[in-house]
């Protein structure tokens, strides 16, 4: 078992710039079924994407691939050819919001937004218009979501993966890595990975995955990884005292950040005495959660706390 | 993007939101000039001499060159001398406060220097309140935040008598309705005149959030003057860096002057830099990895000189500038360059440290923790350039390492 993605999975991607098809290409290479893309100015061509197989990824396959995706005018085109169920938005942030409300309007059960910049004022009016739909949005700013050796949405480095115990669930890209690259090499391995973005307007949040990891019975344990900004974190303490019936291991980063200044992701700013690390981690702690000292120490907390459960 | 107090009130007064009639001057003698059609104008006899930064603060800061003076200023034209006594005054502030700097509660010790005046028609003010419009995170929409308590940082409100913010929230799919603009203009116990003019003031300031894709706007204070208007008498404005892209006439607005050199350089390759205070300059790939690297370095005995997020669409070229922002810092005495390549390859930012060496040497002792895309491809590249680097195996590793080098 795992969350949001398996070998089910069904995926299309919107936006096929160099970026879009630089990883679309390695999704491919790592085993996921991308089952076509959508760009209304090359409606009914195709793309075909070639190389060598990624080994770290879906089991039981040669050494190379070739497969042509077919190109839609539209999000409802694809879903109704192929059966989609995940699209991956790489389109650029002007647009990228339209990009996601078109996914929803086609009732895509998870639609995965790797776009950084996209204005606030868009993603506000996203999540308006996403209320009653069915579509779950994960992102945006974020690396994807990763279910190891089944399939692979997003950016992240395939290779550094492991399927095993621990839900993964993090506002930054980077880091996210950091902390599954410690856990492939203590053994404790990953269910799913999912990088929830670091913007202040978002679609899934901490708790949302949380529940979801909750539920999952192949996952034994969780780790959390967020940083300054916002009350995201201390919100999803509260759940976890409240609800959680697994291991939380977690990391904040940011403790040295000085308030006023915005630390590179859009949400990441300590302003008006509120967002502070201190104040998370301490929520964190008051939860029972194992809160590692440096990202380096994150595999080890993550033992530690399922030690203690 | 911060933007200067008059830029934000000739925004609102381009959409029927009350502001003073004032003018900026950027020399003495603008400023003079701007005294006489103001109190001619407005037949008020009292002209405020406000200087322009992107700090809060001002009306209590001091000018370090001339710790007599504050950074607002209230010049009257009495009986005696009228307004040629009032030009004088003006005068003598304007050559004082342009080009010297201030010094306020938000400006740090270092304070901003001054290059604007806005010079602004007196307001007989009746009663002094407070608004602003801000994201509320929880609820992934903006809300109106307004108080009677006019003049106070809205923090001290929150902390110490809560009960008195009024909140309304903004639903994007029909901006801030007729019901709740009259909901605050009740709460903030508006009448007659005041209650219209509010109603009005409020609407048209929540529809200016939405359409220029502010990040903030703050009103404080907030007034009702004593001929019954709700009126702007400052403004605080910022708009989100992201939307920029659409609206050209504001990318003007920018003050390039506010920004520090080194950050700004930083822009322009798309970097995402902070100046700090430490001795170890980083160069990372991520927010959250940036800004947990600089954790490590403090936790393993360091001070982090700098945040610098290369992104994850660097070209070497963008690369080698931010080494280079980083070795062109004094307080510089080592690098640690973190990367974990997800979007960003390692062989983009090992030939980008490669170049940028080669161009501008290397006097520091330089760590290199590379791991993600292409790692093996950047690992070589770095050998294979026979530069004196440092390897080190976790992000852990590199920072005590390179807080070793640097003691």
């Amino acid at each position: 078992m795992s969350i949001l993605v398996d070998t089910n999975t069904k995926l299309i991607v919107q936006g096929l710039g160099s970026t879009g098809t630089f990883h679309i290409d390695k999704s491919i290479a790592y085993g996921t079924n991308v089952v076509g893309a959508v760009h209304p100015s090359r409606a009914s061509q195709s793309e075909t994407f070639e190389g060598e197989t990624d080994h770290s990824g879906v089991p039981g396959r040669g050494d190379s691939y070739k497969v042509e995706i077919p190109i839609f005018a539209t999000v409802r085109d694809a879903v109704e050819q192929t059966g989609a169920n995940a699209s991956v938005i790489f389109v650029p942030p002007p647009f990228a919001a339209d990009a996601i409300m078109e996914a929803a309007d086609a009732d895509i059960p998870l639609i995965v937004a790797i776009t950084e910049h996209i204005p606030i004022m868009d993603m506000v009016k996203v999540k308006r218009y996403m209320q009653g739909r069915s579509s779950r949005l994960v992102g945006p700013n974020c690396p994807g979501v990763i279910t190891p050796k089944q399939c692979r949405i997003g950016i992240m480095p395939g290779y550094i993966h492991q399927p095993g115990k621990v839900g993964v669930i993090s506002k930054s890209g980077t880091l996210t890595y950091e902390a599954v690259f410690q856990l492939t090499n203590n053994g404790l391995g990953q269910t799913t990975a999912v990088g929830i973005g670091g913007d202040p307007v978002n679609g899934t949040d901490f708790i949302d995955a949380l529940k979801l990891f909750n539920d999952d019975p192949e996952t034994e344990g969780v780790i959390m990884i967020g940083e300054i900004g916002g009350t995201a974190e201390e919100e999803a303490a509260a759940w976890i005292k409240d609800n959680m019936t697994k291991p939380v291991a977690g990391f904040i980063a940011g403790t040295t950040a000085p308030p006023g200044k915005r630390m590179g992701h859009a949400g990441a700013i300590i302003s008006g005495g509120k967002g502070t690390a201190e104040e998370k981690i301490a929520a964190l702690k008051d939860a029972g959660v194992v809160v590692a000292a440096t990202p380096s120490d994150m595999g080890d907390a993550m033992m530690e706390a399922m030690k203690k459960a | 993007m911060k933007i200067h107090e008059y830029q934000a009130k000739e925004l609102m007064a381009g959409r029927g939101i009350a502001v003073p009639e004032g003018r900026v001057a950027t020399s003495v003698d603008e400023a003079v000039a701007a005294v006489r059609p103001l109190i001619e104008n407005s037949g008020n006899k009292v002209v405020v001499v406000k200087s322009q930064i992107h700090a809060g603060g001002r009306g209590k800061g001091r000018f370090k060159e001339h710790p007599d003076v504050a950074g607002v200023n209230v010049v009257t034209a009495g009986l005696e001398g009228g307004i040629k006594a009032a030009e004088e005054e003006v005068r003598e502030l304007a050559k004082k406060m342009l080009g010297s700097t201030l010094e306020t509660i938000q400006t740090g010790p270092e304070g901003k220097q001054v290059n604007r005046l806005y010079i602004e028609q007196g307001i007989d003010i009746e009663r002094e309140l407070y608004l602003s419009i801000v994201l509320d995170r929880a609820q992934d929409k903006n809300i109106v935040m307004a108080s009677t308590e006019g003049g106070v940082e809205i923090e001290e409100v929150a902390e110490h008598t809560p009960e008195k913010i009024l909140r309304e929230t903004i639903d994007p799919a029909v901006d801030l309705t007729d019901f709740q603009a009259r909901r605050l203009a009740f709460g903030l116990g508006l009448e007659g005149d005041g209650f219209k003019s509010g109603v009005k003031f409020f609407k048209s300031l929540a529809k200016a959030a939405t359409d220029l894709d502010t990040d903030l706007v703050e009103i404080n204070p907030m007034v009702v003057t004593k001929q019954g208007q709700v009126m702007a008498l400052d403004g605080k404005m910022s708009i989100d860096n992201n939307a920029l892209g659409r609206h050209k006439d504001l990318q003007e607005y920018r003050d390039r002057s506010e920004e520090d050199p080194a950050e700004l350089e930083a822009s322009k390759y798309g970097l995402s830099f902070i100046k700090l205070d430490g001795t170890i300059g980083c160069l990372v790939n991520g927010a959250g990895l940036a800004m947990a690297t600089m954790d490590t370095i403090k936790h393993v005995g360091g001070e982090p000189a700098n945040f610098l997020d290369v992104g994850g669409g660097a070209t070497t070229e963008n690369v080698t500038a931010a080494f280079r922002i980083i070795t062109e810092d004094p307080s510089v005495k080592g690098i640690f360059v973190n990367i974990f390549g997800g979007i960003m390859r390692c062989d983009v930012i090992a030939n980008g440290v490669v170049e940028a060496v080669k161009q501008t040497g290397l006097e520091v002792p330089l760590v290199v923790r590379l791991e993600g895309t292409n790692v093996k491809l950047g690992k070589q590249i770095i050998e294979e350039s026979g530069l004196n680097v440092i390897s080190a195996d976790s992000l852990k590793d590199g920072a005590e390492k390179i807080v070793e080098l640097t003691k």
